[in-house]
């Protein structure tokens, strides 16, 4: 007895929502941050429900290199982070107007 | 038992989810975060990617939410976020999410399910066909993989780097 592939779809769908709502809606860049890592994850578990269901190992070295694309994300991102905690003292999104017309 | 173990797994994985974005101190957010990823191992164990379950757990568990957690105490961050809406944002993103969605439903209720191709791959250790897959068909993609960290790192040092004083001529 095996999980339907739909399954997996609509686990990941929901994922990627709450993540996409998180960077809409939140204003610490911080959590934008994570929400972007809850938007990986569920493209991650497509990627291995549909490597399962087509019996093809191309979708598990893709979150392989979904995961490096991931980690270099979140060192630059963070790296950012500090670099504007440093020169405005705050992380709330809303500071940074710098670059809006 | 398959649905049971992907019911729990989902059950947490949705509600952890939720959990992350709702809490306002990103310390929560980040644990939470942490115990999705481990359910999200658990769901890949279930799916026969043992190989990716265990690094799941040591990259992003052991390695990037460690990273979070440092920037997050490092910072100290007061917990008096709000949250704002960009209607305009969401309109761009969703509007197109949901004509997708409707298309995909539309075409799903006219024709039946298309036979899917299955391509065997060898059953047996997981670890191994990945290697062999990884360091075959994907060799390229693998070396850009490894530049894309090194530049990421250099990225990382130079943009997280105080200015040094110019040390005055003696």
């Amino acid at each position: 007895m095996t999980i339907p592939i739909t399954y997996y779809l609509v686990l990941s769908a929901v994922v990627f929502l709450t993540g996409l709502v998180g960077v809409l809606i939140r204003r610490n860049i911080i959590a934008i941050l994570l929400s972007v890592e809850l938007m990986l994850n569920a493209t991650n578990i497509n990627f291995v429900a549909f490597s399962e269901h087509l019996h093809d190992l191309g979708g598990q070295v893709f979150v392989f290199f979904a995961l490096t694309v991931a980690a270099a994300e979140v060192a630059v991102g963070l790296a950012i982070i500090i670099a504007l905690h440093r020169a405005k003292d705050t992380i709330n999104i809303e500071q940074f107007n710098l670059l809006k017309w | 038992m398959d649905h049971l173990f992907f019911g729990y797994f989902a059950g947490v994985i949705a509600l952890t989810a939720v959990l992350v974005v709702a809490f306002r101190n990103p310390i929560y957010s980040a644990l939470s975060l942490l115990i999705m990823f481990f359910h999200v191992a658990g769901l890949y164990v279930t799916l026969h990617a043992e190989f990716l379950a265990a690094v799941q757990i040591i990259v992003y568990a052991g390695a990037i939410l460690v990273l979070y957690l440092f920037v997050v105490m490092l910072l100290n961050l007061k917990t008096d976020d709000r949250y704002h809406s960009q209607w305009r944002a969401a309109g761009f993103v969703g509007g197109p999410l949901l004509i997708e969605f409707l298309v995909l439903l539309a075409g799903s209720l006219a024709a039946p399910p298309a036979a899917l191709p299955r391509v065997d791959i060898e059953t047996g250790d997981n670890t191994m066909a990945i290697g062999e897959t990884l360091f075959s068909t994907y060799l390229f993609p693998f070396e850009v993989a490894s530049l894309i960290l090194l530049v990421a790192m250099i990225g990382a040092i130079v943009l997280a780097k105080r200015e040094v004083p110019e040390t005055p001529a003696s």
